[in-house]
């Protein structure tokens, strides 16, 4: 024992060091201390390598690198003839996705790491979006090297495939950004020209001919803005009237192209006011809030690719089955009928298959709800995308990965997706009817004027369209929502779909699915009862020293419960499949398992305590002639779950719960949770069927889901969540992900919700209360072009401003 | 006053150089990443040790 004991911080990562741990690194002369074998792995390449100065250039710890240590053999599928690597005939090229840039330090050693590698020609990170740009030649180097590579370091890369992921919204951003900086270019510039006609039109020291060519000048800074920066609003505008719909684009340009055809019939007779500046600054501020947005959701959609890089879909292959038992690892996809394979456990089932060796527990919670794990053995079917929870399976294929049970959900959710209700988005409804009774309005003030006094016809009717152009009023919904969006991402909750908040607040009916989304989705200790004389804590000591090594979710259950008590380790483990463990703690056998496993040991059965609790898996310790306790596991609510359930109730909106687990087991947690509604044993075709009846009452349905069966349910909602633990599948149908996993996500995008909805509305107030007072001023002829300009820009700060402070939370 | 009449349509041609040159920049890729060559000249190479790194270009001395 020696005085390191004490805790201190993982030099590699800055988590702090587990007591008594041995991994160290000599750093600089400096032994270190790791918390991991992660780290420790990661520090001695980086020091083996030469790199060790990046200890003393960082300023930030690294990530840490638990899962480094262990290349996935998968990476070893990428290879070179695949297409998306093609660059030309001797060399490679590829973009990856790294995770864990921290610093200036990081970027340094993964390309000089990259660049040691023999046959990597380029590599270039752009830190701004965390893309690894690679070129390498074919001869000397596979995808799977420069992968590992750059694991070795402690960074977790993996191929970044730009077709599939919002590369269309990258591009957007990167046009939208132009078109900002010349409508800014070309605001500030007419702003510059306009200045002396506010200055000097008061006492007329302006002399005519310079007034001219300021207007012409203003003219030609301009044309940019209109010609390329209001692009995006007239295509807008044009679509939605083909549409025939009056979307908040509309007013937009038509308020656009009156100021501009104004001012240059006002240029070209030299008669008139001119509204250069109004339009340029218009122009500018709405593109500034669409840039936001799409930043906010680019920001989102890239954290939820890095939720979803999975490894390539793998499967271990024994081509020579039975003659020889040699596994390789090939690519799910390329299973055909008849192949044998080898599933260990942990891992998931490639394809739809028949066990022709060994029997083990299955789980199934993401494809049908189920939270027991179910037993299979040999002879009997399994279904593609099951997860092999506790012995190795020798599997022969049914169906290709491709036609396997998997791609019957996915049609459901095709037959899902078409049906979804169109969303009315309230702001384009306002929109259309402002339109429509500014057109009426506009027209009425120009015949008054026509009758009134002629010559003032035209410009008091373009300073009505000017004036009221909708700018507060088209900035007050985009300008909120990004905000919230991008608070809501730090948070990790991330919206894809921008509808969300709106729809959200508007929900009726919160549906739930019950395993992974309420509950925890494995197996917790709930209650151990001593059967012997050994107390609970002693008994939880020693089936822990059993457990410690099994890869079974109850052995995982039974060593969280232990957490720190110090329980040692068993000796002479064997583990029987399907029954339990045995195994040698300080000289006495013990066994841990069903019931008839211990009583071959123990003795006959005591009592009711050998028969199990519904809903609950009994685990028995027993020890020779004795019995000793009884675990019970099941599957646990989620500490927040009531709070959360109890919120949406709170707010008027029914709660329902609808699972595909046992209907006695959906019933218990309805009634712990105080949900009336509940639903068990349900397929996911009568999921939607329920939620689509729900829909055609009238109802709008917010979804909560994580599993493969809730995907369809999850893509026919009005607007859903997918948990960031639960299933791909389903992820990629919710119009939410929650990263964090945590329930307690769905609350917080509730209330920001709220909120947004009510800055909204607040934003959308101030805008009609400045359009009543300006337009009747407008049409009045009160109104001079500086004036206008001042009112506009004032009342889009303000709702900017008011925006913002969703941002904070 | 007169040389107005010269300077303003001179500063629109600047500005319009400046839209040309912004333009230009933007598709050769100087806008991608704002913040990887900040970071990249922090990091001195001669404060390496002598360790058996590879023979890079800039590295020479």
């Amino acid at each position: 024992m020696n005085a390191v004991l004490q805790l201190t911080d993982c030099f590699h990562c800055g988590l702090p060091v587990p007591p008594g741990s041995r991994w160290r690194v000599t750093i600089d002369k400096l032994e270190r201390a790791m918390c991991c074998p992660g780290c420790e792995a990661v520090a001695q390449t980086i020091v083996d390598i030469g790199q060790s100065s990046y200890y003393r250039e960082r300023d930030d710890y690294a990530a840490n690198a638990a899962d480094a240590a262990m290349v996935p053999p998968e990476l070893r599928l990428y290879s070179n003839d695949d297409a998306q690597f093609a660059r030309d005939a001797s060399s490679c090229e590829a973009t990856l996705s790294v995770e864990g840039i921290r610093c200036a330090a990081c970027v340094w050693l993964i390309e000089r790491q990259l660049t040691r590698l023999p046959g990597v020609q380029a590599a270039s990170l752009n830190v701004a979006t965390e893309r690894l740009y690679v070129r390498w030649s074919k001869a000397q180097c596979e995808p799977g090297d420069i992968l590992q590579a750059v694991r070795q370091v402690g960074y977790t890369a993996y191929p970044y495939d730009a077709v599939r992921h919002g590369e269309q919204l990258q591009k957007a951003s990167k046009t939208l950004g132009r078109q900002l900086f010349v409508a800014g270019l070309s605001m500030m510039q007419v702003m510059m020209y306009v200045a002396p006609s506010y200055l000097a039109a008061e006492d007329g020291t302006l002399d005519p001919n310079m007034a001219s060519l300021m207007r012409w000048a203003s003219l030609l800074l301009t044309l940019p803005a209109i010609c390329y920066s209001a692009l995006p609003f007239f295509q807008g505008a044009w679509s939605s009237l083909r549409a025939r719909t009056l979307g908040m684009d509309v007013p937009v340009t038509l308020g656009i192209l009156a100021a501009f055809s104004g001012s240059v019939v006002a240029t070209l007779t030299g008669r008139g006011e001119v509204y250069f500046d109004s339009a340029t600054m218009f122009i500018f501020l709405l593109l500034c809030s669409r840039y936001f947005e799409l930043q906010a959701r680019r920001k989102a959609a890239s954290a939820l690719e890095r939720l979803q890089h999975a490894l390539p879909a793998s499967a271990t292959l024994l081509a020579g089955f039975p003659d020889s038992r040699a596994a390789t690892l090939v690519p799910a996809g390329s299973l055909v009928v008849g192949d044998v394979i080898l599933v260990k456990p942990g891992e998931a089932i490639a394809a739809d298959s028949v066990i022709i060796e060994g029997n083990s527990a299955l789980d199934l919670s993401l494809l049908t709800g189920e939270s027991a794990a179910q037993r299979r053995n040999t002879g009997e079917r399994v279904p593609g995308g099951a997860i092999n929870a506790s012995a190795a399976l020798l599997l022969r294929v049914l169906k290709p990965a491709r036609e396997s049970t998997l791609s019957d959900l996915l049609k459901l959710i095709e037959r899902a997706g078409s049906g979804k209700p169109q969303i009315a988005q309230w702001a384009d409804r306002v929109a259309a009817w402002f339109v429509l009774g500014l057109l009426v309005f506009a027209v009425a003030v120009f015949v008054f004027w026509s009758w009134h006094d002629p010559s003032q016809a035209w410009p008091v009717a373009i300073a009505v369209l000017v004036v009221s152009c909708p700018c507060a009023l088209s900035l007050a919904t985009p300008t909120a929502l990004a905000a919230a969006t991008d608070s809501l991402l730090r948070r990790g909750v991330l919206i894809v779909q921008p509808h969300v908040l709106e729809t959200l607040h508007r929900a009726t009916h919160v549906v739930f699915d019950k395993t992974g989304t309420l509950t925890l989705g494995r197996p917790v200790l709930k209650q151990t009862d001593g059967l012997g004389k050994l107390d609970a804590q002693g008994c939880l000591q020693l089936a822990a020293a059993l457990e410690t090594g099994s890869a079974h979710p109850l052995a995982q259950a039974i060593l969280d419960a232990a957490g720190a008590i110090d329980h040692g380790h068993a000796q002479q483990v064997q583990e029987v499949q399907g029954q339990g463990l045995e195994g040698v703690i300080g000289g006495v056998r013990y066994r841990l398992g069903n019931a008839a496993f211990v009583a071959a040991i123990a003795g006959a059965p005591l009592g009711d305590t050998a028969v199990g609790v519904a809903g609950m898996t009994p685990l028995y310790l027993g020890a020779q002639d004795q019995w000793l306790a009884r675990f019970l596991l099941s599957d646990a609510l989620r500490p927040e779950a009531r709070e959360v359930v109890a919120y949406f109730q709170r707010h008027g909106k029914q709660v329902l719960l609808l699972s595909g687990d046992q209907e006695a087991l959906t019933q218990s947690v309805a009634r712990e949770l105080g949900i009336d509604t509940a639903c068990g044993e349900c397929l996911p075709d009568e999921k939607l069927d329920f939620v689509q009846q729900l829909q055609a009452t009238g109802a709008v349905v917010a979804m909560v889901g994580d599993g493969i069966n809730d995907a369809a349910v999850l893509s026919a909602a009005d607007v859903s969540f997918a948990m960031g633990s639960g299933a791909a599948l389903a992820q990629a149908h919710a119009d939410t992900v929650l990263l964090s996993s945590q329930l307690r996500s769905v609350l917080d995008t509730a209330s920001t919700a709220a909120r947004s909805m009510r800055i909204i509305r607040e934003n959308l107030g101030w805008a009609t209360l400045y359009n009543l007072t300006a337009i009747p001023a407008a049409a009045l002829g009160f109104l001079n072009p500086w004036l206008s300009g001042v009112g506009m820009a004032a009342s889009s700060a303000v709702v900017i401003a008011n925006a913002l402070r969703l941002r904070k939370s | 006053m007169e040389s107005l009449y010269l300077l303003i349509p001179l500063s629109i041609a600047v500005v319009f150089i400046a839209l040309w040159i912004f333009f230009k920049a933007s598709d050769g890729g100087q806008f991608d990443d704002l913040v990887g060559p900040g970071l990249r000249v922090l990091q001195d190479d001669d404060t390496t040790p002598a360790q058996p790194a590879p023979p890079q270009p800039d590295q020479r001395e």
